[in-house]
Formats: structure tokens, sequence, C-alpha cells
């Protein structure tokens, strides 16, 4: 995984298989506290303590088609390299919270990639699925949320490509102006 | 090609360009499929969903695209399944963002399968 938007993509996809219909992710890029904080949390069927506690176990997986899920391990490895850390909370049947630090200007962080093609890829036939997404750089706040969009574009349905690829240069024309002037 | 949104008009007025194109969808049309599991992301399955999107979007078609997570074979990945009603399912692998205009012109619209790119045929 080369950017930090792909194990985003990865995780919000656990949560769906995980049967999730709403979706959280914030993303918080603080250069005081030299930081920068990931956190996805869904609605999904959740896991039990017992199985938390192995989940960063590459050999951990409720797939059937191989014996090794490396989705979390391998995010969880990005954040300890990185002078972070990755933390599960979750609880049977409320749903997922995975927060993952890093330390900003860390040599090692990855870039945070394409998180306009991550959210678009993401909403792609998942009619019923609602996503809200926060991002925040030094205070200044994005915020996207599918349920409002969802209300003005109906009847014409979020999934539609043309709507998915006008959000997305929605997406990174915002992204930018976070990022931009300093 | 993708419009910019700057305001709620704009949005709005997306919904309308697109709502014309929604009534003229008839029936069960072909599928697409992507793979996106941990190794098909990894394998720059993102990517291709993008291409997918902009190329369904380049010619105002109206087509389901699905998703679907890791199938076992991992190393074949980026795996895109093309379905059309009444015919074999068809998988193709090691898709780059630069082989979608082909599958959707020549398979998904035409009904032409891409042959060198096919990896497996089922019922």
């Amino acid at each position: 995984m080369e950017e930090l938007a792909l194990h985003i993509l990865d995780l919000a996809q656990n949560s769906l298989v995980a049967g999730a219909t709403m979706l959280a992710i914030f993303i918080d890029e603080n250069i005081k506290t030299n930081t920068l904080t990931i956190i996805i949390e869904d609605n999904g069927r959740g896991m039990d303590s017992e199985f938390v506690t192995k989940v960063l176990d590459p050999f951990t997986t409720t797939r059937t088609t191989r014996r090794v899920g490396l989705g979390l391990p391998l995010l969880h490895m990005t954040a300890c390299q990185c002078g972070g850390d990755l933390t599960i909370d979750s609880k049977p049947d409320k749903g997922t919270k995975v927060t993952a630090t890093f330390q900003l200007d860390h040599w090692d962080l990855p870039p945070l990639g394409d998180m306009a093609g991550t959210m678009t890829t993401l909403l792609v036939g998942k009619p019923d699925v609602d996503v809200l997404y926060r991002h925040v750089v030094n205070g200044r706040k994005f915020c996207f949320d599918t349920r409002k969009l969802k209300a003005e574009l109906a009847p014409v349905p979020l999934s539609e490509a043309r709507v998915l690829m006008a959000l997305g240069t929605y997406i990174t024309d915002e992204l930018a102006k976070l990022h931009g002037g300093e | 090609m993708a419009k910019k949104i700057e305001s709620l008009d704009d949005l709005r007025q997306l919904r309308e360009e697109t709502k014309q194109g929604l009534l003229d969808r008839h029936g069960e049309g072909p599928q697409i499929i992507v793979g996106m599991g941990t190794c098909g992301i990894a394998a720059g399955a993102r990517e291709v969903m993008t291409a997918i999107l902009e190329e369904l979007a380049k010619r105002n078609l109206n087509i389901t695209v699905l998703q679907t997570g890791c199938i076992g074979m991992c190393q074949k990945e980026p795996l895109v399944d093309v379905v059309r009603p009444g015919e074999k399912r068809i998988t193709y692998g090691n898709v780059t963002p630069r082989d979608i205009p082909r599958i959707i012109g020549q398979h998904v619209v035409n009904g032409q399968i891409v042959e060198d790119l096919v990896i497996g045929r089922a019922d």
C-alpha cells in the first residue's frame, strides 16, 4: 500500500463486509501536535474482545478463500513504523472504530494519496451505505456527507458514474484548498 | 466529462442532467464487477475503478458497476468481471486503467470479448 488513502479504502471495505450502513472517516493533520490521525468508524457487526486481540495477526481472517488477512496488520505496521500506533475499539452488533496515529513529519509516512479516488470507489454500487468524511488540516475543515448529497440528488443515485466523477473532482478541489496556502 | 461542483446549484444541475439518462435505462443490462479486497486495492483496483467510471461517464452509459472482495486469485489482481445477460461471465486479469476503454467499448457495449486479457469464463 503506497498511500494512506488506499489503507482507508481497504478498512472501509472491511466495514462494508461487516454489514455497515454508516461509515465515518475522519482525518486530522495537525502540525502543532505533529500528528496525523485517521479514524474509521462503522456500525457493522463488530468483533468480540477475543477476536479484537487476534485481529492484528496476519493469520487471523474471516475470509474463506485464504488463511491470511493483511488489511489491519499492514496499517498497524505502517503506523508503528511512523512513530504512531493503531487501536481498535469494537463491540459485537454495535460496530468497530479503528484509530491510526502517525508522526506527521516522519520520514517513512506514506503520502495521504488520492482521497477522492478512495471516496468515489467506496460509493460505487453501494446505494444503501452512507459515508461521512471529515478532514481537518491545522484547524481548517472539510466535510462530505453522502446523506445530504443523496437528499439533494434524489432521484439520481450517488452511484451514477457521472455523479461520482463530479464528486471526485469536488473532493480533490476542496482538499487542495485545505492543504493550500502554507 | 466531470463538471465542477462549486455550489448547491451546480449539484442540482448535475441532477437534472443525469436524471434523463436514468429514464432511458431499461431492463437488466450488463454488469461490471471489480475485485476490491486488500489484494485488489494493493494491485491498483482503485485506479481501475476510476478509469471505469471515467469511461462510463464519457460514453454516457448507465451500466451497473459492483465491487466484490477477494476471490482467491490475488496474483491476477486487479480483476474485472463483465457479465452480459444470457452470456458467460468473463473474468479479466491484471487489468490496468489503459485496458478499460477496450473492455467497455468492445465487450460491455458490443459483446466482443477482449480475448488477450481473459483469465476465466464461468456460466
